[in-house]
Formats: C-alpha cells, structure tokens, sequence
C-alpha cells in the first residue's frame, strides 16, 4: 500500500488493481457499492432503478401481464453482431413480444467470475445499456454476484421482464389451427453460424453475423394493423425445426413446410454444408415464426417486410390436421420427409 | 449455392429418375456404400423417386459404426486418465462403448475436444505441452491425409505429446468382404465419391472383374446419387462390367497422389476389427514404426492392457448385418423401441452417416411396411 492512501481499519479491502473482478466485489461492502454505482447504475439510468431499493415498483393498469425470464451464457462473450449484454436485452424482450406483450421493465442478474475484466464488464453493460433503450425498455432491477475463478465462465446473465399485453390479444400454442399460414421472419440461422465461427475459429464463415435483435416493434405492428395473429414464437436453441414441433404437439396439428423456400443466407447455408450442420436446427436470435389465417399471410407478410429485422420474411408452410410424426419437410426434390427434434445438439461431422 | 443448387435441382432429379424408370427391365440390388449417401437418399427420400424393381441397399461407409467396442472403449479410458486431453470429430462423441460413451467422460470430467481439423489438436498440444494431447483418428481414406499430416509435423515440431489412437478404415477390403460373403446378394456398387477424391478408382478394377460387378464412383447430392444409380442401371441392364465415375467434377482415376504419399509414408495397412462384421485383412491403417512415438497405443499400451481384454459388443446390436446390407434398419426388432438415439445400442444410431440415425430422423421411429 503507498503512503498517500489513507489507512482505513473499518473495512478491509483487498489489494486490487481495480482492473478485474474480484470476490470483494460481491462482498456487500464498498467494492461492491461501488461497482453497482459506477458500472450498473452510470449505464442503466432511470428513475425506478436510481432509489437502489430491494425492488422496482410502479402502478399497474388495468389489463393483462406478461412475465418472462431467460439465462444468458453464450461463449464467447463478443461475437459478430452482439455480446452477452445486448442478447440478454434482446432475448428477453423477445420472449415478450411472442406474447404480443409491449415490453416495458426488465431485471437484470449478474453472475460475474473473480478475474473478469472490469473493462470487458463495462462494455457488457454499456451494450445492454444501449440495446434497452435503443428497445425502449428499462433495467429497473438487479443482482450481482461473484464466484471463485473457475466457477464460472466468465459472465453469466439473467434478464427478467414484464410487458403489457394489448387488451383483445391472446397468442398461444392452442390457437394454432388447420389451415393457417406458416410464416418465418427471416434468413435462418446466422446467429448460431455466427457465435460458432469466432468460438471454433472458423475463418470460412467470416462475414456471417449474428440476426440478435428486438422482435416487439413488427410484432406490436402485426398487431395493430389487425392480423389475428395465432402464435408466434422465436426460434432460438434448437432452431425453426425444434420449435415447429413444440408448436404442433401442443397445438395437437400437424404442419408441413417447404425446404425450397425457407430462407437461409449463403454464407449460412455454405458454413453448415461444409460443417455437416441443418440450418432448420441452428440457433437464431432475432428470428421468429408465425401462425396466422391463410387469407392474412400475404397481409402479414407486407407488415413484416417493412422491419429490418424482417426483411427476408416467406411464407414457407401451413398447418394440417394432427398427423404423426407431427412436421413433415417437402424437400428440394419434391418428396417429403419427417422434420423430427434432435436428440441433442448438432455435432459437426467427420468427413 | 454453387456445387449444391445445381445439384439438388427438382427438375433434374425428376429427369434422372425417369431415365432411371425407363431403362430398368429387371430387378437390381444396389449398394450405396458411404454412409454419407445413404443420409441423402433417406433426406432428399431418392428411393421414392425409384422404380420398386430398383433396390437400395446401405453399405459399411460409416466410420463411425464400424469401429469396434474395444477401441471406443481404449478412448474413454484415455480420455479418463489424468493429465490427458482427448480430440475427437464430433460424431464420436455419443458412440456408446461398454464403459459409455464420450460426452459420459466429458461429464465427469476429463477433457474431452471436439476438433474441426487436426491441425486443431496439433495447436492444442503445442499450448498445452504439459499435458497429452490424444486423437481420435477415425474415418476412411477421406480423413487419413490430414491425420498423417498432422503426424509429420508434429514429428516436424518435435512435439512429444501428440499420438493418434488410430481407427481408420479401408473402403476396398470392406467391399471385397460383402462381395465374397455366401450371402452376398449385392449386384452393383455406388463408391464412395470423397474416399475416391483422395484414392481415385484404378483399385476397384480388380474388384469389379473379379466379382462381376460394375461399380460408379458416385457423389452425394441428390443429382449425383440419381445419376449414378442411372449409370449403374444401365451397366446392369447391357450386362457391363466397368468402373465409371459420375463425380467428376471432384474424381479423378488417380486419385490425389500428394494426399495418398502422406497417407502412406505415415501408415500402413493393418488386420482390422469391424463392429459387428469381424476382423478384415489389411482393412484399418496403423501407425508405421517410424512414426511410433505418435501411436497411441504404443504410447499408453500398459494403460490400456492394465483393463483386460476387449469388451463384446451388445448382442441385441444387430449393426453388423445393417452394415452388410443384410438388414434394413427398421426392420431390427431393436430399432426405434430398446435402441433409440438418446439411448443407442450401436453406433449406427447415433453417427451422422449411420443408416439407423438416418432412419430415424428422416422416416421416424414407427416401423414402416419397406
């Protein structure tokens, strides 16, 4: 310790060069006061959040909740396209907006490993900073703590939110029917390309980068411009694949789609012939599928087009009577197979 | 795409499938014989576009299934020791051993990597030189280039804690066993396109003048295999014999020599056990003895003795006769009920070119009339 700092018995804090992570920083003392105050609260700031109180609160409306929470432990941390930080935003305004909910308030948990950069934590939080507002939405709440070096990997995140949902609007899994349209909201599959290639050092898939993005701003407007919208969901973990089949076996439908027209982006396409991987189970992040009424497709589809984050839009399916197995693929060639869930994740192949 | 689009066009494939449909006259037998052929006829549902009289018939080409228990078993005990890192391709890693399989290891904690390339484990043994860096090298002659020159330059590099546990396999000998089997009822072959990449085809001469048989190397789009089968049908019906190559725009007789001097400047054939079809003369590679101190086995041999003889494979596994073409998947009383991905008996069931994965991901687990 030098001479010209002062001697404080009360409290003693480790020697730090202040430049990482340390246990004290989840310690309850003045470490952790700090970090919370200048990295959390500078990059977050709202009025909910400033008091520092055990929770956030503020008068409800009359009208239905949603309630959404998902974990974030993506590795690397920073991939083309996002981080850890603005995915955990995204993910979870997301899982909102599959409820046809307006995002409003998130809570935002971190599990930080002694070691971590304090600039690499900084950036994370200046991203979900960023991507909260740029979203509309605030991080009223929070948690921090710090595990052992080696317990953790880095960061790990957790994001709760609560959106509101417009009064009229029920989206679930049983409103699904036969006849409806099937709807993809894009190219698929950039994302789990995307965080493979830097993970895996994959230099072939160079410029694919992640689809991660907020999904509420075309849902609210599928919304409003009055398509009765039956389910959406995102198709994360597991990809369009997974979720069509979530979706059939609680909607007790079958559903066929059409290999030709789902859209995948060369780069994503080569990247998984090359790897030995189907785009229909890889990872997406701002991708979503919809279920609407055959006759509102081409309605949906205009609104849909009209986002960024939509632009590639196609109708590649419809929804039949139950039949099992429950998703069947018309392949390129014309013939048709089962569309079934992995029994784990895709492993790239040996030649 | 280039090179897929092209190839997985509906008008040509519908084409070649009505060429195929008027020139057949008889009922054939064909074998595909890469299981990476197999997984496009059963994905893209080829044989629906077939006429019945036309029969398909899945090969040994998987590396995966056809390596035995014992091996799988030497890897998880590796994998298990201390201070050892195990690299492996990724469809390994769920092939059950008696011990389990992989990704059980993993679990409990031994350093299990899946590998892109194995110029990958290579940098993983130069930044962890205090630690054993051992690969899992399986695959036919389409892998073993890469393997061998991942040796010599580790050799190059005087890495010292580097070592292949080999398990690479030869696609002749395998052909040549299911052709002189008394039950042998396979009457042309598609070969496999990316094992020819690398060998050419001058070998398969002998094979199809000594056995009657015509044989197209053949590629692995839906256009490919169609066409080939439509090559094959036409040898069969004119009562040729030839070796014919469909897969030119990769093929060449030759073969690529660069690749086959590496092979065999570090390996050499080898007396070789095939999961549930037995040993085959000459059919897996191993280590020459002036690469030795890259040889897994001779490295870690005491370990490996100290567990006993090789385990036996499950009896209820019937992946030898599906790896003849003696069985259809579904019709294995095991397929899809005691043997399922999540819980497989054999390799077939888990690995991305075995025929019973392909089976049950594509067709579904319900038995289906064939």
């Amino acid at each position: 310790m030098s001479n010209n700092q002062p001697f404080e018995p009360a409290c003693p804090l480790p020697t730090t060069d202040k430049k990482t992570v340390q246990l004290a920083h989840g310690g309850g003392g003045r470490l952790m006061r700090d970090l919370i105050q200048e990295v959390f609260v500078h990059a977050f700031d709202n009025a909910m959040l400033a008091p520092l109180h055990d929770g956030a609160t503020w008068p409800v409306e009359k009208g239905t909740l949603a309630f959404t929470t998902d974990s974030y432990v993506v590795h690397p941390l920073f991939f083309p396209g996002g981080d850890i930080g603005s995915l955990a935003v995204h993910g979870t305004i997301n899982d909102l907006a599959m409820c046809g909910a307006k995002p409003l308030y998130l809570s935002a948990g971190f599990i930080l490993e002694e070691g971590l950069s304090l600039d690499v934590l900084q950036q994370i939080v200046n991203s979900m900073a960023k991507a909260a507002r740029a979203a509309g939405v605030s991080i009223v709440t929070g948690d921090t703590k710090v595990v052992d070096r080696g317990k953790g990997d880095g960061i790990f995140i957790n994001t709760a939110g609560v959106g509101l949902v417009p009064s009229g609007i029920r989206i679930v899994p049983r409103l699904i029917q036969p006849g409806d349209a099937i709807l993809v909201s894009g190219d698929l599959g950039s994302h789990g390309v995307a965080v493979l290639s830097v993970r895996e050092g994959l230099t072939f898939a160079g410029d694919v980068t992640s689809d991660s993005a907020p999904l509420h701003q075309v849902v609210g407007e599928l919304i409003e411009s009055g398509i009765e919208i039956h389910c959406l969901r995102d198709l994360t973990r597991g990809g369009l694949a997974s979720a069509l089949n979530e979706l059939a076996v609680a909607a007790k439908v079958g559903m066929i789609v059409e290999e030709a027209v789902i859209p995948v982006s060369e780069p994503v396409r080569g990247a998984c012939e090359l790897l030995g991987l189907d785009p229909l189970y890889v990872a997406n992040e701002g991708r979503f599928v919809a279920m609407v009424p055959e006759s509102q497709a081409e309605a949906a589809l205009a609104v849909m087009r009209r986002h960024a984050v939509s632009g590639r839009a196609a109708h590649v399916g419809r929804v039949t009577e139950r039949h099992a197995p429950p998703v069947i693929i018309q392949t390129v060639v014309g013939t048709h197979r089962i569309l079934d869930l992995l029994s784990g994740e895709q492993l790239p192949r040996i030649c | 795409m280039k090179y897929v689009d092209e190839f997985r066009d509906r008008a040509v494939a519908s084409a070649l499938a009505e060429r195929i449909k008027q020139i057949v006259r008889r009922p054939w037998t064909i074998m595909e014989v890469c299981g990476g052929q197999t997984h496009s006829i059963v994905k893209f549902g080829l044989d629906e576009l077939l006429p019945e009289t036309v029969r398909l018939v899945h090969g040994p080409g998987c590396p995966v299934c056809v390596t035995p228990i014992g091996l799988i078993d030497d890897a998880v005990r590796l994998a298990r020791q201390p201070g050892v890192i195990i690299c492996s391709f990724g469809d390994m890693l769920r092939v059950p051993g008696s011990q389990g399989d992989l990704f059980g290891a993993k679990a409990e904690g031994a350093d299990v990597r899946i590998v892109y390339s194995p110029l990958d484990a290579l940098e993983l043994a130069r930044a962890n030189p205090n630690r054993q860096v051992v690969c899992f090298a399986v695959g036919f002659e389409t892998t073993a280039p890469p393997w061998a020159m991942a040796v010599v330059q580790a050799k190059a590099l005087k890495l010292t804690n580097f070592s292949l546990l080999v398990a690479h396999v030869l696609v002749p000998p395998a052909m040549e066993a299911i052709l002189s089997s008394p039950q042998n009822w396979i009457q042309g072959f598609l070969a496999a396109g990316h094992v020819c990449t690398v060998m050419g085809y001058e070998e398969y001469d002998a094979i199809a003048m000594r056995y009657r048989v015509p044989i197209v190397v053949t590629g692995f789009e839906p256009v490919d295999v169609l066409e080939g089968i439509a090559m094959l049908v036409s040898q069969l019906e004119a009562g040729r014999v030839e070796v014919e190559n469909q897969y030119v725009r990769s093929v060449s007789r030759e073969g690529n020599r660069q690749a086959q001097a590496i092979v065999d400047e570090v390996f050499e054939p080898a007396l070789r056990a095939w999961r549930g079809i037995g040993e085959i003369p000459r059919s897996g590679l191993q280590i020459r003895s002036t690469y030795t101190d890259f040889d897994a086995a001779v490295r870690f041999r005491d370990v490996l003795a100290s567990f006993g003889p090789a385990a036996q494979e499950d009896p209820e596994c019937q992946s030898g006769l599906v790896l003849q073409g003696l069985l259809k998947p579904m019709d294995c009383p095991a397929f899809g009920s005691k043997c399922t991905p999540e819980r497989p008996l054999g390799a077939p069931m888990v690995s991305s070119e075995g025929a019973c994965a392909a089976y049950y991901r594509y067709r579904g687990n319900v038995k289906r009339e064939a």
